[in-house]
């Protein structure tokens, strides 16, 4: 398979008055073109600021960032500030967890849908309206040519996820990062948007990267899912095998934490003790070592002492625990 | 939208009466006695009261509101026969010291101050928010610490000590520019321009420093909400994110800010109107309360309250302009 998408080695820290925080260290994933890539991890683990880097969105002033973003051949850090923005919202695009917060105000839907088409493109203003209203029609808006005269204030949070999705896919871009696309909908309403993301795929052939900390979202929707833990990638493998073998114990402790109807409900749920690290004051060695249940499994306190690397334990199947050295974790 | 502002119009009219009415009661009882001040050098008792009965004093308070209201309407006449002095619709009163209706002398006066406040409000909302949005795209390095240092010193400075220190190094010291000497533009353009440079730039630094921090932590907010970012991913250029998405976002509190000053500038810019011997409204109501006279200072404080009364009128409509969530359904 070859990668459409290939974050190697990004690392990305923010100097700041407290210390350096380190957001994002050594990542290392890929997608393959059309495919749909779930990166998991709970607030704080670096999945957000990854997806930032892969847009250009970090301001590289107040972000050291290092390693490559390669991007169907490209690597994005090589690239200037220009050349990286004429790719955002033509090339990749990206939507965002708050719809309300994130669409302007004070402008109309179809003027910020217009002014995402003429950004890109030579069209007038009727041109980019029209296609406005088409692409709010893709997105399932019901009566488009009058919702365009809309500000988002007038419309429901799903409908406003609709118009982000139908701005972020207007000019038929061929990486879609979505953040957290359904945190901040109703229940009802989060099928229906992965239901539409999942046909918009199917339709354009976008590769999507979706960052999620719901994981019925990742076995919908996911081909692959890369596990984020403290900044690193822990585990990257096919979403079956994140399912039924996963290797590292962040992503058993993940699994084991969401609540399941088809077992005993006399069950409780299995939280991951303790929080999520300081990303200014990294644990040493494994950074999961203060949580894991497994430390004393792996002889000489390896675990505090020495990071493990990222190894192959199965085809496409990469874990980062020294557990997996020695068999696996139970 | 348009029955929002007949009804807001409307509030208004109610605001007004209502501050006609305070404003004549509260003036109504001052201890100083009109009919006396308004006698002259040889006063007898009996002219006192022949000036009470002409001014309309010996009548209840609520008789000479309704007076004083009709007389807005309908004008009024001060006295009976020979001596009476006729005070035509809209009358906001007499000045038995100028001799002439108050309007007349606030309309005479008005000119001076509206080109004050005009020149001064486009200097300083131009120069304060384009200073304001430099600021905050530069945020924590020298340009901005530079910029914030300046607009604090400009904030503290009162107008006075500003004002007599550009007229003595510039007018007096250098001579650069001819002493003050107001004269309609119409009469005489470059002497009207020399005498309101000064008071222009002195008003629009003491302003602009206040525009230009509230711009800047205005932008340093917006900047930071999320449609920024979103405006970002569509991949506009940083100068489209800047002026088109955040500015406008955070427009709403300077348009309030801008709109009462402007109103207040209308008022009168009391102290810089004497220093630069400027006939306006700020320097005739300093001469109203030094003379005494009472309707001069009537008409000039209803002036200066229709202004801001206008003010925020206009300022709520373009609330609802820029800012779509406000508009009435």
């Amino acid at each position: 398979m070859t990668a459409f998408l290939e974050v190697d080695d990004l690392s990305v820290s923010f100097p700041t008055e407290d210390g350096v925080v380190k957001a994002v260290s050594g990542s290392s994933f890929s997608v393959a073109q059309g495919r749909t890539l779930a990166v998991v991890g709970e607030s704080g683990s670096g999945k957000s600021v990854t997806a930032q880097a892969i847009m250009g969105l970090l301001n590289r002033s107040f972000a050291d960032i290092s390693g490559r973003i390669v991007l169907d051949g490209t690597d994005l850090l090589t690239l200037d500030d220009d050349e990286v923005r004429r790719m955002r919202g033509s090339t990749m695009a990206m939507i965002f967890q708050d719809p309300l917060s994130s669409l302007h105000p004070f402008y109309r839907i179809g003027d910020q849908l217009s002014e995402a088409v003429r950004v890109h493109n030579k069209v007038s203003k009727s041109e980019a309206r029209a296609r406005a209203i088409e692409a709010l029609e893709r997105v399932g808006i019901p009566s488009p040519d009058k919702r365009v005269d809309d500000y988002p204030h007038q419309l429901s949070g799903g409908m406003r996820q609709r118009v982000m999705i139908a701005m972020a896919l207007i000019n038929s871009p061929s990486l879609l990062i979505a953040d957290e696309p359904t945190t901040a909908l109703d229940v009802t309403v989060q099928a229906q948007i992965t239901e539409l993301m999942s046909e918009l795929q199917r339709a354009t052939g976008t590769t999507l990267v979706i960052i999620t900390h719901d994981l019925g979202v990742v076995a919908d929707m996911a081909d692959e899912v890369c596990v984020m833990y403290g900044g690193r990638v822990v585990e990257y493998a096919p979403v079956r095998d994140i399912y039924y073998a996963p290797q590292h114990p962040y992503t058993q402790g993940l699994l084991a934490s969401v609540p399941r109807l088809a077992t005993d409900r006399v069950d409780r749920l299995d939280p991951i003790p303790g929080n999520p690290p300081s990303l200014i004051n990294l644990p040493s060695g494994c950074v999961f070592h203060p949580r894991c249940g497994h430390r004393a499994e792996v002889p000489g306190d390896r675990c505090r002492l020495e990071e493990p690397r990222l190894m192959s334990v199965a085809t496409d199947h990469l874990v980062r625990c020294h557990l997996a050295e020695q068999g696996g974790a139970r | 939208m348009g029955a929002y502002v007949v009804r807001r119009v409307l509030i208004m009219v109610l605001l007004l009466l209502l501050l006609t009415l305070t404003v004549f009661v509260l003036f109504s009882l001052l201890p100083a006695d009109v009919a006396r001040l308004t006698c002259g050098k040889v006063c007898t008792d009996q002219t006192i009261e022949l000036n009470r009965a002409r001014l309309g004093l010996d009548k209840s308070i609520w008789e000479q509101y309704w007076i004083f209201l009709t007389g807005l309407f309908i004008g009024r006449t001060y006295g009976v026969g020979e001596g009476a002095i006729v005070c035509e619709a809209p009358c906001l009163g007499f000045s038995f010291t100028k001799t002439e209706p108050v309007l007349q002398l606030i309309l005479d006066r008005l000119p001076a101050t509206i080109f004050l406040a005009l020149g001064a409000f486009v200097l300083f909302l131009i120069g304060g928010v384009a200073i304001g949005v430099y600021s905050a795209l530069r945020r924590g390095r020298w340009q901005d610490k530079t910029v914030m240092g300046i607009s604090l010193v400009g904030y503290s400075l009162p107008s006075f000590f500003i004002g007599l220190v550009v007229i003595y190094f510039v007018i007096i010291r250098w001579k650069v520019l001819p002493f003050p000497q107001y004269v309609q533009p119409w009469d005489d353009p470059v002497r009207f321009l020399q005498t309101m440079i000064l008071p222009w730039l002195v008003l629009a630094v003491l302003y602009a420093a206040f525009y230009t921090r509230l711009t800047r932590s205005q932008m340093l907010e917006t900047l930071n909400e999320d449609y920024i970012r979103t405006a970002r991913a569509k991949g506009l250029p940083e100068r489209v994110v800047v002026r088109k998405h955040a500015l406008r976002a955070g427009l709403t509190p300077i348009v309030t800010a801008a709109g009462l000053d402007f109103a207040g500038l209308l008022g009168g810019a009391i102290i810089l109107e004497t220093i630069f011997s400027l006939p306006g409204l700020g320097s005739l109501a300093v001469s109203a309360v030094l003379d005494p006279d009472l309707a001069i200072l009537v008409g000039v404080t209803l002036i200066t309250a229709v202004f801001i009364i206008v003010a925020n009128l206009v300022v709520d409509v373009l609330y609802a302009v820029i800012d779509p969530r406000v508009r009435p359904s």
